[in-house]
């Protein structure tokens, strides 16, 4: 016996399911339209550059610290340099370093949660101690001696020492290093739940390697915690290697990155305001962003969250 | 309790004892050794000589061997002399210390001082245009960076205004003590900001939770006043997770202050570690970081016990 239910028809102009609920958080979704927009400078750097027939490196001594203007819509900078092509071109490489640093710390993490949640017991206990230990650590200072090792003394070879790239790929590696944390607390909490599920324990009485439980049954299951976390963390990513090359530890100049065009702006705040201010905002309207866009997604893909 | 203290203790010694190995072989892979320095301020040494300085000094020996000199040294209470201040070590951590600890406990008592009653607030009117004020005020706190927010004061109060020092640590002895105050002021604000933003929102969570607890609405349907409900019974049970993010964050806090230090060249530990790094000064700088370990471990530590000491049913072991 069958009933027919008609299907109640969607509410125009109201998508539901996943990306309904993340079309109607609105800071999400401008804040996804802000990292389209930032990411697309950031691509298009050097055809906006040679539109606006500027090249971002070449120094200027007749023209430093011009306020904003219409031949320098963000003024210059000490070395009579465009502060806003060079901000397009710093968008390359901090968001690049927040990309990459975000996704190898989750892998990292993803990798040891899962196994600390998988196999609990011993393994949880030894993976977890190293993580409390890790989050204890003064992160700062000793990102501070990392980036101020010399690469060439742990035997890398010369000539990626000195280009610009080894600074950029230094950071990802040391903030992954620091990252790391947060996704593996949240992936082992999360397959410590899922690995008791029927689905799981069938699969195991089917014979199957706990290599491919975990790849096929457990992964799919924390997707989403993990999405938002890794978001998240491009956040956070982005924030640390600002305050990296502010420091002057970061990337080495002349790659522009944000944190590194504010490098010393304390001493020339006085005289030339915008080039404290333009590489900030564009730190934070990417943070601030990839906060929404994380709690945007938070809402959309696990809709039982409490709303607080 | 006994035996947790014992436990947690020697987790600590362990981790210090980790962090300083691992800082001491770091440090050696810094660009420049110490004779390298002693070279190049001095055309007179021959290669020979050099060489000669780096027996006398121990640096040909194996890593575990510098090492394990160095840590018997400090065991024994000696740091070492400074390099670029030539005074012992530990007469210039132990001023700059107090600096960054004054610059640490303001903005902590600020931060809670804001952050429990705004949390008790919002969590009161879950929902309203104050919530959501509130939390975009949040979301725009933990995403600015504090050194920018920093340059900003600066900007606005030093040099527009100027109504603060743009610069230092001032003292009582020469500024006075209002005079000593103005200099903490945009300091303390701009590494306030950020963690008052994360406490606000830890306040929140934990109202939240504990006002549709049971016990809340047992009071309620006994007749306490709104004001007893929310100040006595749930407030009091929302303090115990909070304590204990908040003081797992110090270890966050305290990075935003080596970095604010540095903005404003105020002489606390963020400064003297970053200078002694760039500096090649490897007795103050591994000093400086050990002292900055212990304190963050020690904190944590803290934040264990008052949690049991808050919460009679916590118990130890």
């Amino acid at each position: 016996m069958t009933v027919a239910v008609a299907p109640v028809p969607p509410l125009p102009g109201r998508p539901r399911g996943a990306i309904g609920r993340f079309v109607r958080h609105v800071p999400a979704l401008v804040s996804l339209i802000v990292i389209l927009a930032l990411v697309a400078g950031a691509v298009f750097a050097p055809a906006v550059a040679s539109l606006l027939g500027i090249d971002p490196l070449a120094e200027d001594l007749f023209n430093q610290y011009q306020p904003p203007s219409a031949a320098h819509w963000l003024g210059t900078d000490a070395l009579g340099r465009d502060v806003l092509v060079r901000l397009l071109y710093a968008g390359r490489v901090s968001l690049l370093v927040g990309f990459a640093g975000a996704l190898i710390a989750s892998l990292i993490g993803t990798l040891v949660g899962i196994a600390a949640g998988y196999y609990g017991g011993r393994v949880d206990a030894v993976l977890m101690r190293i993580t409390d230990a890790a989050i204890a650590l003064p992160v700062l200072p000793l990102l501070i001696i990392l980036a101020a090792v010399d690469l060439g003394k742990i035997g890398l070879p010369e000539s990626f020492v000195r280009s610009g790239q080894a600074g950029v790929w230094r950071i990802v590696v040391i903030v992954a290093l620091f990252g790391w944390t947060t996704a593996a607390r949240l992936v082992r909490a999360s397959a410590l739940a899922v690995r008791e599920r029927e689905f799981v324990r069938a699969a195991r009485a089917l014979g199957a390697s706990d290599l491919r439980i975990m790849a096929t049954h457990i992964l799919p299951n924390i997707l989403s915690p993990l999405v938002v976390a890794t978001t998240l963390a491009v956040g956070s990513v982005v924030l640390v290697e600002s305050v990296l090359s502010y420091l002057g530890l970061g990337i080495n100049p002349p790659t522009p990155s944000w944190g590194g065009m504010l490098q010393n702006a304390q001493q020339t705040v006085s005289r030339a305001p915008w080039l404290a201010i333009f590489p900030g905002i564009a730190i934070f309207a990417t943070v601030l962003a990839f906060n929404f866009l994380g709690d945007g997604l938070q809402d959309a893909l696990n809709p039982r969250r409490t709303r607080r | 309790m006994g035996a947790f203290l014992v436990r947690r203790l020697v987790g600590l010694v362990l981790v210090i004892a980790a962090v300083s190995f691992v800082s001491y072989a770091l440090i050696g892979l810094m660009p420049g050794d110490p004779i390298d320095v002693m070279v190049s301020s001095n055309p007179d040494l021959t290669p020979a000589d050099a060489e000669r300085l780096r027996q006398r000094y121990g640096l040909d020996r194996p890593l575990l061997t510098r090492y394990l000199r160095w840590a018997g040294d400090v065991l024994a209470g000696d740091f070492g002399f400074s390099r670029t201040y030539r005074v012992p070590v530990w007469d210039i951590l132990l001023p700059r210390l107090g600096n960054t600890m004054v610059l640490l406990g303001a903005s902590f008592l600020l931060s809670l001082a804001i952050a429990i009653p705004a949390g008790v607030l919002v969590a009161t009117r879950p929902g309203g245009p104050v919530d959501y004020g509130v939390n975009l005020l949040c979301f725009a706190g933990v995403s600015t960076p504090s050194f920018w927010l920093g340059l900003l004061l600066m900007y606005a109060f030093s040099v527009n205004l100027q109504w603060l020092p743009p610069n230092g640590g001032g003292s009582v002895a020469r500024d006075g003590f209002f005079g000593w105050l103005s200099y903490q002021v945009l300091p303390v604000t701009a590494l306030t900001v950020a963690s008052l933003a994360v406490y606000i929102r830890h306040v929140r969570a934990a109202m939240g939770e504990a006002l549709a607890q049971d016990f809340v609405r047992t009071a309620r349907a006994k007749g306490a006043s709104r004001r007893r409900v929310v100040y006595h019974h749930a407030l009091r049970n929302a303090m115990i997770p909070v304590v204990t993010v908040i003081a797992l964050d110090f270890g966050t806090l305290f990075s935003g202050a080596l970095v604010v230090e540095q903005v404003f060249s105020y002489p606390g530990m963020g400064v003297t570690i970053y200078d002694a790094i760039i500096g090649n000064d490897y007795n103050l700088a591994l000093a400086a970081l050990l002292l900055a370990t212990f304190a963050i471990l020690l904190a944590n530590l803290l934040a264990d016990l008052a949690y049991a000491w808050l919460d009679p049913r916590v118990r130890l072991h």
